[in-house]
């Protein structure tokens, strides 16, 4: 019997970075495979080509059996692949069992026979052991409720390969629980499921084999049985790459930035960040270490304004800052490399010129009071796409017509230009070219050269290790290890990032 | 440095090209979809559309005809086009204009003892600020209670719509008279015509340069852009959404008001609610004829006032019934937001497929 699907030497390259490199893996049936890795990965290719979303540069991706033909994602469902989206598809305002059979309806002449539909769900929920009421309406339902209904939706259309994006992103820990027992039924059942995630106990519980990505290339296979989350742990951040910067020792000056005790809510409203202290010192980069998920997104949004703290206070110079916005906490010396640069950090239609002075845009010299000043815009920008090497036609273009890196060049290029005393970089160097890499790396380090204190937060170990000073390990919303870098050993690193005392 | 001029430029005829393109083609077939029908009918479409340009543009009162009927649509092609900066979709322009249009047939004929000059511009400034007043009811519960934009101005049209109407019927009545309209605004208030234009057409100029200038070269259209184009990075920036959102709704409202008083100061001289009834819904056939952009209404506004100026001469020289400027208007809107829709289904599936795959 040949796989469920069946990945052989799949490679995809974009301008700039390669987002598969030679990727083979299978799925057989009634078998639980994780893929690993961080964002950037490599994994939303790769899921892209199963899809036919995406024409691979070579390699082939077969379906039980039968290569897929690029485009015909129609052809690829009807195959038996399902998925169900991190962000749910589901009509909030109907019933549960409206939204399974929506698009395929059992019928009754012209009528949908509800009966008929009410009692497959019902079939369909006990064949598979997810409890549903088939007559709720969706958006009354709690979250891990919504998915099962996800679940089972992609269930009726007869999966043999079922694809699950990240599914405990949203979850409460109860409700993840849960769900890994719904997994594992599935593929005593006999349908092959693919796990996307970067949890590593997840992995640890439900999977039967482990698929871990970096960087665009396979980095290896394995099974819980033979590694631990240690193992997968230093597997995901990886070896792969050997980042030389060249760096001197750090002139420590004073504490700039202290924080006290924060507690933050995560999106679900979930404590996740458990009582941070931290303290940064002018003239050195303090990298923070931790798998993603484990509170470091939230406590940079604490600290940056853009999320409300619960408990605890953070202190610039001393002075207490409030729960402010972002932009309050830029006029106050804090500037800020956000994670998610598209939604962010820039204005991709607008030109690379006012990208760069997205957050000065009413000072002098870019604005003489209520008019902006163009030609100090221009000049500014001319002068910034040259010393940051950003690789455009044209200061003028849009920043959409940036590659990944050149746009994050923009965004750093942004943040350092006032030398603001405290610079607190997020994943700067996430879905970057190697290029682009080195030269926001050697950026950080002159800002820290001119005395700024650098926070790194950044879920590739290798980065964090050829960068900082100090080191904070970050697991469970907990900083649970401060670390001079010349201590740092990788495995002992791996095992705090893996939530592991000793 | 001179290089990058030249990029400069070539980035700018790119831009121009391909924003003229679009609305120019969905013009000419629109005329040429009409044309079939016409001859369908046994009509001349050459001699249609002759007598209907000859009419519109052919003299100097007929030009004075075409842009007085086209200095409402300039206004309210502005308003739509400010909301849609701040990405508002402004469907209330046409409540927000009748406002106008009634406040100032008020200043108008109400107000009798102040000269000229003063007494235009107060006529005026009622319109804006009533318009205004609805708009900025729209704009907060936009900004402070986050109800959509575009229920909340269908519904305030229809509010405005049955409080215009039982005014201008009872307290603001016309007296001893059985029509349902104000009494005409006294003489000395209405707009003058200088030659071939009226001095409403050069307000609606003027303030399509205005909003060029104010959305292009200042901190409040950078405000307003960033908010349009990506609300996450300008609150990033700085600018505070629930205020933007806010003023972009009541200048919307105001400068569709403006156009409800220009109507009733330069052209009907009294409010009547039957009167004025498509020109805010124009107005979005006009902003998006004219790519969102201030100075790119003005001749979409221009085509569409010779249109309507025209259409009667028509029906008499060719036969064809003044409706077929409704017919063109609405494919003319057909043809330009296909496209639009057409890359807006696009984006759409493909987001069903791999939304939340990151990147």
């Amino acid at each position: 019997m040949s796989a469920l699907l069946e990945v052989t030497g799949v490679t995809k390259r974009y301008p700039g970075v390669v987002a598969n490199d030679n990727i083979s893996l299978t799925v057989n049936a009634g078998e639980v495979v994780a893929l690993l890795g961080e964002n950037g990965a490599g994994k939303s290719t790769l899921l892209k080509a199963v899809f036919g979303l995406v024409k691979p540069d070579s390699g082939e991706i077969k379906i039980g059996g039968t290569p897929i033909v690029f485009g015909d994602t129609a052809g690829v469902i009807a195959r038996g692949v399902g998925m169900v989206h991190q962000h749910f598809q589901l009509v909030p305002v109907m019933t549960v069992t409206e939204n399974i059979i929506l698009g395929d309806e059992p019928k009754r002449g012209l009528f949908i026979n509800k009966k008929a539909a009410h009692d497959e769900i019902l079939a369909l929920s006990k064949r598979y052991g997810l409890e549903v009421d088939p007559d709720a309406v969706i958006e009354d339902l709690p979250v891990g409720m919504q998915q099962r209904v996800e679940i089972l939706k992609a269930l009726r259309k007869d999966v043999k390969l079922l694809i699950l994006d990240e599914p405990t992103a949203v979850l409460t820990p109860q409700e993840i629980d849960e769900l890994l027992e719904v997994i594992r039924n599935l593929a005593k059942s006999g349908v092959g499921v693919v796990l996307i995630t970067h949890k590593l106990h997840e992995v640890m519980a439900v999977a039967d084999r482990v698929v871990v990505l970096r960087g665009g290339k396979l980095v290896g296979t394995t099974s819980p049985k033979e590694s631990d989350e240690a193992g997968l742990a230093q597997m995901m951040v990886g070896r792969s790459v050997v980042l030389q910067v060249n760096r001197t020792e750090a002139k420590r000056g004073g504490v700039v930035l202290e924080v006290k005790g924060l507690q933050v809510l995560d999106d679900r409203k979930l404590l996740m960040v458990k009582g941070v202290d931290l303290s940064l010192y002018s003239g050195e980069i303090l990298g923070v270490a931790g798998v993603e998920g484990n509170g470091q997104r939230e406590l940079v949004e604490a600290i940056c304004g853009m999320r409300n703290r619960e408990a605890g206070e953070v202190l610039l110079k001393g002075e207490p800052t409030k729960n402010l916005n972002p932009h309050a906490v830029h006029e106050a010396g804090i500037s800020h490399v956000p994670e998610d640069r598209e939604k962010h950090g820039l204005i991709s239609s607008y030109s690379i010129a006012d990208n760069l002075i997205l957050n000065q845009f009413d000072q002098s010299p870019f604005s003489k009071g209520w008019i902006r000043d163009l030609s100090a815009i221009a000049t500014n920008a001319v002068d910034t796409v040259a010393k940051f090497d950003i690789r455009t036609p044209s200061a003028f273009n849009t920043a959409s017509s940036l590659s990944g890196g050149n746009k994050q060049k923009v965004v750093v290029a942004r943040e350092l230009s006032e030398e603001l005393p405290v610079l607190i970089a997020a994943q700067p160097t996430r879905g970057v070219d190697v290029g682009s890499i080195e030269f926001i790396h050697n950026q950080l380090i002159a800002a820290r050269d001119k005395g700024a204190a650098v926070m790194l937060v950044s879920a590739e170990l290798d980065e964090i290790l050829s960068l900082s000073d100090r080191i904070a390990v970050m697991s469970g919303g907990k900083i649970v290890a401060v670390l001079d870098s010349k201590d740092a050993d990788r495995n002992y690193i791996g095992r705090l990032m893996a939530g592991l005392k000793e | 440095m001179s290089a990058l001029i030249e990029d400069v430029k070539a980035t700018k005829q790119k831009y121009d090209v391909g924003s003229w393109l679009i609305p120019t083609i969905s013009v000419l077939a629109a005329m040429f979809v009409a044309s079939i029908l016409m001859f369908a009918q046994g009509l001349d479409p050459i001699l249609a559309y002759k007598s209907l340009f000859t009419t519109a543009f052919g003299s100097g009162d007929g030009i004075a005809s075409t842009l007085g009927k086209a200095t409402p649509l300039v206004l309210s092609g502005l308003a739509v086009t400010l909301g849609l900066r701040a990405g508002l979709f402004n469907i209330g322009v046409q409540g927000q204009l009748l406002t106008g249009a009634l406040a100032s047939a008020w200043a108008g004929y109400a107000i009798t003892n102040l000269p000229p000059i003063i007494h235009i511009s107060v006529a005026l400034g009622f319109g804006f600020f009533f318009g205004g007043l609805v708009g900025a009811i729209a704009g907060y519960l936009k900004a402070f209670r986050g109800v959509h934009e575009v229920i909340t101005t269908i519904m305030l049209n229809s509010i405005v719509m049955g409080i215009v109407d039982y005014l201008a019927s009872h307290p603001f009545k016309e007296p001893d008279q059985a029509l349902t309209r104000t009494p005409q605004i006294i003489e000395s208030v209405r707009l003058p015509v200088f030659g071939p234009l009226p001095s409403g057409f050069a307000v609606s100029l003027f303030l399509a340069v205005m909003m060029w200038w104010v959305l292009g070269y200042t901190t409040t259209g950078f405000r307003f852009n960033s908010v349009g184009r990506n609300k996450f990075a300008a609150w990033y920036a700085g600018i505070s959404y629930k205020r933007t959102i806010f003023f972009a709704m009541l200048f919307s409202g105001g400068i569709a008001g403006l156009g409800g008083a220009v109507e009733t100061l330069g052209i009907t001289y009294r409010f009547e609610p039957a009167f004025n009834l498509g020109l805010g819904f124009d107005g979005i056939t006009i902003a998006l004829l004219g790519r969102v952009h201030p100075i790119g209404i003005i001749p979409g506004a221009i085509l569409i006032g010779g249109m309507r100026a025209g259409a009667a001469n028509m029906q008499f020289d060719a036969g064809v019934a003044p409706e077929l400027v409704d017919l063109l208007l609405a494919m003319i809107l057909l043809f330009v937001t296909a496209p639009l829709i057409s890359r807006f289904f696009k984006n759409s599936s493909n987001r069903a497929l791999t939304g939340g795959w990151g990147n």
